[in-house]
């Protein structure tokens, strides 16, 4: 059943496509000047540490900022919402309000509109009172973001080097992860060697390189354009020669639509567990913008690539990062990490209860 | 994804189908599966209201009373207003009638505003004009590294200071007087628009160098946020425009629909892949249908431009017409196919997909061998599926370590198909028929020679492509020109 199925869908799509491909060609003629295939990649641009020196000095030194500083202004979103429950018995309306608050936040409709249930149902075995409808509503959330592993995994058969391979859309922060959680390692002691696997946009080994001297650990790279699986390969090598216990491997920003550059990924991660090492950590590393698309990419690249963390970045802005309610939920792929500014140290670890209690205090 | 709302409009629609005209309550229950989907695309949730309570009002309204088909009717007024809310007022660049004109773009951290850039550095240097590119993103590791390289594939100079971003934009402009660039672009670093410092440098930069235009990127992927950022934006540069990235994945773009409604600027362009050429003037209405999930065609004709020759596209698209389509163009179509990209993702660009094949779980294993009972058959049997018997089947059968049910079912599918592909030809075939005849002679002068050096190893092409001509007429599906597809008319 399912073999006729693909069969009528291809043949659909090939006629389609096909049908449609003589039309635009009758129609346009090709576009004249066009440039070399390995063109630039969207520009994944990882931010950076800005005001350099002196924040990273100021920062390196003081303790790591608390997530519930960071989230104050999520706060805004909800606290309307909750004064609403406090003040009046929980009617229809608070409870539209806050399931709106949570989209607003990006939680997507069909998750809030869950949890927000499932509160009422906890509500109702309470009694109607306000402040037990806060209380199930944070509950319902600690209950579903909790109960995860959030560590970084090492190699458990005590040899070295571990390996913890990032991927992630174009755009979402790859590069600078790597940045922060190199110093973090280094400075915990680790041999860190990092692998500047995104061999496709400009400069993008240039930008990890930088990061490699500001934290002095070792980077290996290729030429531009490189097979960036031979590029992860020769830094485990590498790391195993120097006897460094991490390779942090950078890869390219992809859509998870994009069917060869996945394969490509996947190629990387059987090569990177190939050598001397053994990848203990595959990082999606997610947008805090990013809407309900965040869950289709998380699908996809967990199929692909088997991913055990979720990096959430630029949480210091005025998004929320609701998704990852949703992927953990769907994917029960747990946030690891969270990047919340742009100094070196801004990298924290995600802990729950401040993530709850920073969305309701 | 994709049980989103094509299917949910299927589910409400049905419901309404086969009723003469909409009631009040028809429109509302459709309006909230429309808002469902709307949320779904990422449309910010005030945009929402505003748009479902505009939808309302037109679908209630007088044009309902010529409605036909109810459903249709609500289709096209909520495409209609989509459509109208991207678009409305073009903006089209009117460059300074003392050179150099200004272009600054801005925007969040990973948004695309280096690569794009480049890309309309490069689509300006098309229209004629000269640009010069400036590197003003002195924050991140490496970004003026990344502006130069871009620069120097698109064939642009690239400027660039060390002392600081707004010292960089501003001398830029006496060098683009001295090289004799036309327009100037400033790349600024990505910034998050709550932090007032960088909001600031930005301002101080776009006062520097008094720009033409101002363009906000904006990332297709962003969320409910991408409304805030976006206005504090507006206010603190007044923008002209807005870049709109990404569109290459699978996101809905309803973020730019959010950002249009709060700034009220143009849309001015889109960014549709990875390659610098990959840039083009926005479409409204390509991405209202997108964001409604209806499939997204011109989009997938983009992607299956880049993994088909041209040449190959009409030769087999001729030979499906006229029926005489072989296993062995199936087998290159559905490899070109699966080129373009995650088929579950090609399947829900395309309007007018069954709701069952929208969900169906495609399993590329599976594709596999399929692959693998063709490369089993011999040529005869590749070109003439007829003759394939039980004993042939049983042998493709083993050969491909398939059940001979299995080779049936992939045979009587493949006969199906291509039955009810030459019907649908009809016209286009006599038509097709008519250009071959015209243009034998030059086809004849490379087609032949040409298939039987192609002949190669095993599992490759064994049955003769033949004299295929190249038609000059415009080859078209009877009932689906562009924009046009059934149901949604």
């Amino acid at each position: 059943m399912t073999l006729e199925i693909i069969v009528g869908l291809v043949a659909l799509a090939a006629v389609l496509v096909v049908a449609a491909v003589v039309v635009l060609r009758r129609r346009q003629p090709p576009a004249p000047g066009v440039v070399d295939g390995a063109a630039a990649a969207g520009e994944a641009a990882d931010r950076v540490v800005g005001r350099l020196a002196d924040r990273a000095a100021g920062a390196a030194g003081g303790p790591a900022p608390s997530l519930r500083d960071r989230l104050s202004k999520a706060r805004a979103v909800l606290s309307g919402p909750l004064t609403a429950l406090e003040r009046t018995s929980v009617s229809q309306e608070a409870w539209t309000e806050v399931t709106e608050a949570l989209i607003r936040a990006d939680v997507g409709l069909a998750t809030s509109s869950e949890i927000v249930e499932a509160a009422r149902a906890r509500v109702g075995s309470v009694g109607g009172d306000p402040t037990a409808a806060k209380a199930a509503l944070q509950t319902e959330l600690r209950e579903r973001l909790g109960g995860f592993d959030r560590s970084l995994a090492r190699r458990s058969d005590g040899e070295s080097p571990s390996v913890w391979l990032f991927v992630g859309v174009n755009g979402t922060g790859k590069t600078t992860t790597i940045g922060k959680l190199a110093k973090r390692e280094a400075d915990a002691g680790s041999g860190v060697v990092l692998a500047a696997g995104d061999t496709f946009r400009a400069a993008a080994a240039d930008q990890l390189a930088m990061w490699a001297e500001r934290s002095s650990v070792h980077i290996v790279r290729g030429s531009a354009g490189a097979d960036p699986a031979s590029v992860v390969y020769d830094a485990v090598e590498s790391a195993a020669a120097r006897g460094a216990d991490l390779v942090l491997a950078d890869t390219a920003g992809r859509f998870h639509t994009e069917h060869n550059l996945m394969a490509e990924l996947q190629k990387v991660r059987r090569v990177a567990d190939k050598g001397s090492g053994v990848v203990t950590e595959t990082l999606l590393v997610l947008d805090a913008t990013t809407g309900q698309n965040g869950l289709a990419q998380a699908r996809e690249f967990a199929d692909a690539v088997d991913v055990t963390g979720v990096v959430l970045t630029k949480l210091d802005g005025s998004a929320k990062g609701g998704i990852v309610v949703a992927v953990q939920a769907e994917l029960g792929v747990p946030v690891k990490l969270v990047g919340v500014g742009e100094g070196i140290a801004d990298l924290v670890p995600f802990d729950t209860s401040e993530f709850v209690e920073a969305l309701f205090a | 994804m994709f049980d989103t709302l094509t299917s949910r409009f299927e589910t409400v629609f049905s419901r309404l189908r086969g009723r003469g005209r909409l009631s009040v309550e028809d429109v509302d229950a459709a309006l909230s599966e429309i808002r469902v989907a709307l949320l779904e695309a990422d449309v910010n949730l005030d945009v929402v209201t505003g748009l479902t309570g505009r939808i309302r009002q037109r679908a209630v309204g007088e044009e309902l009373s010529r409605a036909l088909n109810p459903a249709q009717q609500v289709v096209k007024v909520v495409l209609s207003e989509l459509t109208t809310s991207l678009g409305g007022e073009r903006l089209t660049i009117t460059y300074a009638s003392k050179p150099p004109t200004v272009v600054l773009l801005a925007g969040l951290q990973g948004s695309g505003k280096t690569t794009n850039a480049a890309k309309l550095a490069q689509w300006l240097l098309r229209q004629g004009r000269s640009p010069l590119l400036v590197g003003a993103d002195l924050q991140r590791p490496a970004a003026v590294e990344q502006l130069r390289t871009l620069g120097e594939r698109a064939g642009v100079p690239v400027f660039s200071h060390r002392r600081g971003p707004v010292k960089a934009a501003s001398a830029s402009l006496a060098e683009a007087t001295r090289t004799g660039r036309d327009v100037v672009i400033v790349d600024t670093a990505g910034r998050l628009a709550i932090d007032a410092e960088m909001m600031d440098q930005v301002r101080r930069i776009s006062k520097a160098v008094r720009p033409h235009y101002t363009f906000l990127v904006v990332d297709a992927t962003a969320g409910q946020d991408a409304v805030n950022s976006a206005r504090t934006f507006h206010d603190t540069l007044a923008l002209d425009g807005v870049i709109l990235t990404k569109l290459d994945g699978d996101a809905r773009g309803g973020a730019a629909l959010s950002v249009k409604e709060v700034v009220g600027r143009p849309i001015a362009f889109a960014s549709v892949g990875e390659k610098l050429e990959d840039f083009e003037p926005f479409h409204p209405d390509r991405l209202a249908s997108r964001i409604l999930g209806m499939g997204d065609v011109e989009t997938l004709i983009d992607k299956a431009e880049s993994a088909f020759e041209a040449e190959q596209a009409t030769e087999t698209a001729s030979r499906l017409l006229e029926g005489t389509f072989t296993f062995d163009d199936f087998l290159t179509t559905m490899q070109q196919v699966l080129g373009m990209g995650n088929l579950r993702s090609l399947i829900g660009m395309m309007p007018g997909v069954p709701r069952e094949l929208r969900g169906a779980e495609v399993d590329e294993g599976r594709i596999g061998r399929i692959t693998g009972m063709i490369h089993s058959m011999t040529p005869q049997e590749r070109a003439e599926p007829d003759i394939i018997d039980a004993s042939r089947r049983q042998r493709i059968a083993a050969g491909s370590g398939c059940r001979p049910s299995d080779v049936k079912a992939l045979v009587d599918q493949f006969k199906q198909m291509r039955s009810a592909m030459k019907g649908l030809g009809g016209l286009g075939g006599k038509r097709m028929a008519a250009s071959r005849a015209r243009s034998s002679k030059q086809a004849g002068r490379s087609g032949g020679r040409a298939s039987a050096s192609k002949r190669r190893g095993t599992g490759g092409r064994t049955t003769p492509k033949g004299p295929v001509p190249v038609s000059k007429t415009p080859l078209t599906l009877p009932g689906l020109e562009k924009g046009e597809w059934p149901g949604l008319n």
